[in-house]
């Protein structure tokens, strides 16, 4: 019987020839990632209640200080301080200080970190990011973590895989992020609780590597234990130049099995929102346009890479932001920063109006720099939407690409981008 | 720490898809090490639930849907509920991160659709943990919670990941000093 992506990454770091679905491995871990909220209590578990004095193996070690980093206040000025030392101690070669990495998701594809493979664990729970790099990548605790920086290993029960086939090619207008929310709003925010979903077909060959990674990096808010994709020369390109370790792809087996297939014509998809108050109330943009918003923001690990910043520059260019509403613009990194100064995006969304800040996780967690008051009305680009994420209990936050974020922050309503923007410039869309 | 044989408490009934962040809002991540102020917040996010950990007594049990626990990857979730006085949770389901944490912590959680489903708020329920058996009083009635694959047991038993890795470690030591 053969065995599915997963499966295989799993079965190699659990030293075995194969393993099924159900399985309970002890697995070797290539690389792992924490940041402020999650190296402190990491660090705390590690040193003085596991008794371990160094971690397996630092240069496989990632830390960034993206959550409430720069400091919000002082409590979280004193995890970044935890986490700074902990990195310093412990010899931690990819220690990301504020002002020079972002939000991790981000920061590690981008510093080819995170390679086809590998298995990648992160104390976060959008670490099925880098799954789009053809790897097995899961979020994790602080003990598991703990566990990662003591042992180099850590427990795994190997995932039963839904496998995802979208045909056809996205419609214009339609991005990566409608999929992926369209998907989900089908299966549900509990659809594939603890299972593999591997992405395939088409429609995935003609879009980017960040537009890949858009789409991993929501595999959580189905319940997925991780996203994976295939490798291919989108993900090669991607690499070059950047990969900091060799690596082997991998592919599934053409008899490997799985739980379920789900088929969609990615042709059919259409630009859409996923509701409040939760990442499955997916709607077609038609059914909610006219909302009258309160704040915009483009931001998260989600949708705030260079491209993402493109379309949305694209669209408010020469267009001011509504009265009444504010936009914020949060780079998902310093060197996404540096590259949309490079293209002269920063003065466009400054001259819209915009409120741009630096790379920071920021809003979308109701972190800082844009929490929403109570009955306040949010679009946002980010991931989750449940009562209280981006602040109040009582906000409501919808969910859509960036080229809708902006083109809504200029109406002051949710708007569909060609009521601002005539097309799309080639290369950008 | 050892794990309990059988709880005794008073549920308090939530429902599906409980996410992280309505179990202890991101802000008050900034008390991550410490157990007692998170406490105090949890289960605040819960629309209707503000201040919902004052009228915990020490021992009562949290009843929860289908996906407990979902959303992001933060330990102080099931710490929170710990942090509150909650001895035990028990959920139709878990979301895979809050199932890890609280089974890595030693916390003992169980899965009990039928439990999740019958239970209502203020039931007195007495847990038999070896057993597997939810008894409700007030309704006379009892539920089957479903079984931990083996190594989790050990691991609930055992007090959670530290005493696991402690283990490890010394077993490394011991190999690395025999050469």
């Amino acid at each position: 019987m053969g065995m599915t992506m997963t499966e295989k990454i799993l079965a190699r770091g659990a030293r075995r020839e194969s393993v099924r679905p159900g399985d309970l491995v002890l697995a070797k871990v290539d690389f792992a990632m924490g940041h402020d909220l999650t190296i402190p209590p990491a660090g705390k578990i590690m040193r003085e209640q596991m008794g371990a004095e160094k971690i397996w193996d630092p240069e496989r070690v990632a830390v960034t200080q993206d959550h409430f980093q720069p400091a919000k206040d002082a409590a979280s000025a004193t995890l970044g301080r935890l986490t700074r030392e902990f990195s310093r101690d412990m010899g931690i070669k990819w220690y990301f200080e504020v002002g020079q990495g972002g939000i991790c998701h981000t920061v590690l594809p981008e510093n080819g970190l995170v390679l086809p493979g590998e298995l990648v664990v992160g104390a976060d729970s959008h670490s099925c990011t880098y799954g789009a790099l053809n790897n097995f990548a899961t979020g994790i605790g602080s003990t598991d973590l703990a566990c990662v920086f003591a042992l180099g290993e850590l427990w795994f029960r190997v995932p039963e895989t839904l496998k995802f086939v979208y045909h056809n090619r996205l419609k214009e207008w339609v991005e990566a992020k409608d999929l992926i929310l369209y998907v989900i709003g089908q299966i549900g925010v509990d659809g594939a609780r603890s299972k593999a979903m591997e992405h395939t077909g088409e429609a995935l060959r003609h879009i980017d590597m960040e537009a890949r990674l858009t789409m991993t990096n929501m595999a959580i808010e189905a319940g997925a234990k991780n996203g994976i994709m295939e490798f291919d020369e989108v993900t090669r390109g991607y690499l070059d130049g950047r990969a900091k370790r060799t690596y082997t792809p991998v592919t599934s087996d053409p008899d490997a099995e799985y739980e379920k297939v789900f088929e969609f014509d990615a042709e059919k998809v259409e630009l859409g929102v996923a509701r409040p108050m939760s990442p499955d109330n997916y709607s077609p943009l038609s059914e909610v346009a006219g909302t009258r918003l309160d704040q915009v923001f483009i931001g998260s690990c989600t949708n705030s890479r260079i491209t993402d910043l493109r379309r949305a520059a694209a669209v408010l260019d020469g267009h001011k932001v509504a009265p009444g509403v504010r936009l914020i613009i949060t780079p998902s990194s310093h060197q996404v920063a540096i590259q949309a100064e490079k293209e002269g995006l920063i003065g466009i969304f400054l001259a819209s109006g915009a409120a741009w800040t630096t790379a920071t996780c920021g809003a979308c967690l109701g972190g800082h720099m844009g929490v929403l008051g109570e009955g306040e009305v949010c679009l946002s680009t980010t991931n989750r939407n449940f009562p209280g994420r981006m602040g109040h209990p009582k906000a409501l936050v919808y969910l859509s690409n960036p080229a809708v974020a902006a083109a809504s922050a200029v109406t002051g309503v949710i708007t569909h981008p060609r009521e601002v923007l005539k097309k799309m410039p080639a290369g950008i869309a | 720490m050892t794990y309990p044989t059988v709880i005794r408490g008073r549920a308090w009934k939530f429902g599906a898809n409980i996410d992280t962040d309505q179990i202890i809002p991101a802000k008050y991540a900034i008390y991550s090490l410490d157990e007692k102020e998170l406490g105090k917040h949890a289960m605040e996010g819960v629309p209707g639930r503000e201040g919902w950990s004052a009228g915990v007594t020490p021992g009562d049990i949290l009843i929860g849907g289908s996906n407990f626990g979902c959303g992001s990857s933060r330990e102080i979730a099931p710490v929170a509920i710990r942090g509150a006085g909650i001895s035990l949770v028990i959920a139709d389901s878990y979301a895979r991160i809050f199932f890890r944490n609280a089974i890595n912590m030693g916390y003992p959680i169980l899965q009990s659709p039928q439990a999740a489903e019958a239970v209502e708020e203020g039931d007195e329920l007495e847990v038999d943990l070896e057993a597997g058996i939810v008894r409700n009083f007030t309704k006379g009635d009892e539920y089957r919670s479903e079984a931990f694959p083996t190594f989790m047991n050990e691991l609930l038993h055992m007090g959670g990941l530290v005493p696991w890795v402690r283990k490890r470690l010394e077993e490394r030591r011991l190999a690395t000093a025999r050469g």
